[in-house]
């Protein structure tokens, strides 16, 4: 009755235990030594290894403009969209179109955009007379493209989800409060904001899994630098197991991706338990 | 001497033509559509138009022959099959599979039901990263010993990994949950087998779900990247998103093929995005996420 069961054991439950174990191994893809039991070795490893601290600082910063920057980006239209005016339906479907493009042509098009030489955001910046910038060959400034991509891919989602939510606040609410006086800021603050709190919720943790995940626009755009410099969790790893300069070293792959599921599990713990005083569940 | 007018307040005089809300809607519609105007814009250019800075807003003709040039110099006219073939195949296969196992799971006691329901929920919770490196070395193993089309750097290496996934297993079996039981117990009483049931009965109640399940596999097919890189190296085995991975990073290729091959790639999923457009709000809604 269920191959379908037997499909996900193969390919997701056998895994999980397998890398786990695999993460106490030396094992690599290329050597045929066998696969010795090291203990905690790559953990060990892992501690000692500049670009994993680089890795996570670049993944820790990457995540903390992002994930506000979508929720903002995404509050901000959703609001403004939630209203009859001419033309809504234009800018509406203006914002849920970046939720049709994939990671790779999101990534292909923004490289293109922010190309030193050719791209047109450089041709902007020299008509209001800023430098020439080298974008994603620079190791300051290649993250923060990376994060303006990401971010538009995501804006469609994110306004998706707070204009359901607006919706789905009563108008009663926000009109008795304008009766009583309260300025436009007072009522948001007061009154749509805390009844959105629940979409900020899932927002903010879904936006986070996500990008302590990042992958694609850093393999398309940067591969990792220049100098490591955008170098993020997933990309290293990826590196080390299947990359050209890897060392196939499975095993190590395997700690590290362990990690990044510990640094998953604690932040999204975290979020959820910092949010019980500030979501507001309407039963 | 005559007494002064009362003056309004001047903030009242000063009213625009049209909502405000345009001035700030405006700006922000340009900002989001016009990465999609540039890419249609390049992949209609000459090469020599796209690398001119400054750059050409306006193409002095539209030259549609970097289509045909894409399609002919590089193979992305297989890139297209191929994903076109894995996507479908996956969503079929999620489909038949998915409602088999969340039926089983919705309506029957059997022996471990508990624990392998626990055990599928989990691998929602853990991250690809963590699955696909013993993934890789099943997918490989199954190549060698058992069938050689399902095997690393074949097509089928895509498909048979995600014939069916945890959370369309969930997703139907919560769906199914909530028809009423009595059509399925009358049918039963009637003799029909729990197959029949499935397909006579529940199915044709569930389209709603089934459609949403077939829509979200499609689009994560159709973008799914990493597994991709891993299992396949072969360019007559890769997918779009892949294929144009390849070639963005082999300096082989002129930007505005690129583009053309690009506006390809999105075609589908701007089709199914108009589709469905409609519906999102409301099906978001429908979720309870938004807590309402």
């Amino acid at each position: 009755m269920t191959p379908g069961a037997a499909i996900i054991v193969l390919f997701g439950v056998v895994p999980i235990v397998w890398s786990a174990i695999m993460s106490f191994q030396r094992n690599s893809l290329v050597s045929a030594g066998g696969t010795p039991f090291v203990g905690l070795a790559n953990y060990r490893q892992m501690l000692h290894d500049p670009v994993v601290a680089q890795a996570l600082q670049n993944t820790v910063v990457y995540t903390a403009v992002f994930v506000p920057g979508t929720i903002i980006v995404g509050l901000f239209l959703a609001v403004a969209m939630n209203r009859k005016l001419r033309f809504i339906s234009v800018y509406r479907t203006a914002a849920y179109a970046t939720m049709a493009i994939s990671t790779i042509s999101e990534a292909l098009v923004f490289i293109w955009l922010f190309d030193p030489s050719y791209g047109i955001v450089n041709y902007l910046f020299s008509l209001v007379g800023l430098h020439q910038q080298p974008f994603l060959n620079s190791t300051s400034e290649a993250l923060f493209v990376i994060v303006i991509m990401t971010i538009w891919g995501w804006t469609g989602f994110a306004v998706v989800i707070y204009l359901a939510a607006l919706q789905g606040i009563p108008q009663v609410l926000t009109e008795a409060a304008a009766i009583d006086g309260a300025s436009r800021w007072t009522i948001f603050r007061r009154i749509t904001w805390p009844l959105l709190s629940p979409a900020s919720l899932f927002l903010l943790i879904w936006l986070t899994i996500n990008a302590l995940q990042l992958f694609d626009e850093v393999y398309l755009s940067t591969s990792g630098g220049p100098l490591n410099s955008t170098t993020v969790l997933v990309y290293y790893l990826y590196q080390i197991a299947f990359g050209q300069q890897g060392s196939g070293d499975l095993g190590y792959a395997s700690a590290i991706a362990y990690f990044l599921f510990v640094i998953i599990l604690a932040v999204t713990g975290l979020q959820f338990w910092g949010s019980r005083r500030f979501v507001h569940y309407r039963s | 001497m005559s007494a002064p007018a009362v003056a309004l307040p001047a903030r009242r005089k000063r009213r625009l033509p049209f909502s405000p809300w345009h001035l700030v809607l405006i700006p922000a519609t340009i900002a989001l559509i016009f990465p999609f105007a540039w890419l249609i814009i390049t992949s209609i250019e000459t090469p020599a138009e796209a690398l001119h800075f400054p750059p050409i807003l306006t193409p002095h003709q539209l030259d549609f022959s970097n289509y045909p040039q894409a399609l002919q110099e590089e193979p992305f006219a297989r890139f297209f099959l191929n994903s076109a073939v894995v996507a479908v195949t996956t969503v079929i296969s999620n489909l038949v599979l998915c409602s088999l196992a969340g039926y089983a799971f919705a309506r029957y006691r059997f022996l471990g039901r508990g624990l392998l329901f626990v055990l599928i929920m989990t691998t929602l919770m853990v991250p690809f990263q963590v699955t696909m490196i013993p993934q890789f070395i099943i997918t490989k193993w199954l190549g060698v010993h058992l069938l050689g089309a399902v095997g690393i750097n074949h097509i089928g290496a895509l498909i048979v990994p995600n014939a069916a996934t945890a959370f369309g297993v969930f997703f139907l079996r919560q769906f199914f949950r909530t028809l009423p039981i009595e059509y399925e117990e009358a049918a039963r009483v009637d003799g029909a087998s729990r197959l029949t049931v499935l397909r006579r009965i529940v199915l044709p109640l569930s389209l709603p779900a089934l459609s949403t399940l077939a829509a979200l596999t499609f689009l994560e097919s159709w973008n799914n990247f990493l597994w991709p890189l891993i299992a396949i190296t072969s360019t007559n085995q890769m997918t779009l998103p892949l294929g144009l991975a390849m070639f963005q990073n082999s300096h082989s290729i002129e930007w505005t093929h690129l583009m053309a091959g690009n506006v390809m790639s999105l075609i589908p999923m701007l089709i199914i995005f108009f589709a469905a457009q409609r519906y999102f709000v409301r099906s978001v809604a429908a979720t309870g996420i938004t807590g309402m």
